[in-house]
């Protein structure tokens, strides 16, 4: 169970694989995955980028804390949360949630709580750069897209 | 001693700085009271608070050498 942030581009199949060859995968039948990649549109508006602010510090405990929260719900052999910082494109990976238990719907719901509650608990803030140079800060996640 | 207080995303770009310090009061103080004293206002509609880095309330008691966060609604993910 980790949290890692990055402040460069990452690929989030490698660090699947990584994580993948450092456990004991014998029992464990499912393993669910979530990657967010950062959309060139929103609000019908095209972005150029986007800056993700955080709290250093307190991110880092709100994601253990949400991952220990799931652990204590559902039967779960491991989890890793990978979160972007910092000048982000589009296309970029944003968030990568992994989650293995031995059962399909430990797996599937405890995946669908973290980055449910990863998203409403967490600080992070994103300040997008649109196509005429102006910035705006998100107001608010879209609750349930 | 004092309370660091800090400030994060527009509500830090609106205030113009990152954060403030503030000397404890002689009583028992909260986040409210702290940013009434700091910016003569009530808190602004949907702000969020850090109490020492975990997620707290507008009435959460303060003591001195704690560390308060003030934000706006968070957009991770």
């Amino acid at each position: 169970m980790a949290v890692h942030l990055f402040a460069e581009a990452f690929d989030p199949w490698t660090l699947l694989a990584q994580w993948e060859r450092a456990l004991p995968l014998h029992g464990l039948g499912a393993t669910s995955v979530f990657v967010g990649r950062m959309r060139d549109v929103n609000e019908q508006q095209d972005v150029q980028g986007m800056f993700l602010e955080h709290y250093p510090g307190m991110t880092e405990r709100e994601l253990e804390r949400v991952i220990a929260e799931a652990a204590a719900r559902w039967p779960l052999a491991a989890c890793e949360v990978a979160h972007r910082i910092g000048a982000v494109e589009p296309a970029d990976t944003l968030v990568v949630v992994a989650v293995w238990s031995a059962h399909r719907v430990a797996a599937r719901d405890a995946g669908a709580e973290i980055l449910e509650r990863l998203k409403h608990e967490v600080p992070f803030w994103k300040r997008e750069r649109l196509a005429d140079g102006s910035e705006r800060w998100l107001d608010k996640n879209t609750p349930g897209h | 001693m004092t309370i660091t207080v800090h400030y994060f995303a527009r509500l830090r770009e609106d205030l113009g700085r990152d954060g403030d310090a503030v000397a404890a009061p002689e009583g028992p103080t909260t986040p409210a009271d702290l940013w009434r004293q700091l910016h003569a206002g009530a808190p602004p509609p949907r702000l969020m608070v850090a109490v020492n880095q975990n997620h707290a309330r507008l009435d959460t008691p303060v003591a001195d050498g704690d560390e308060v966060a003030f934000f706006p609604p968070v957009t991770g993910g």
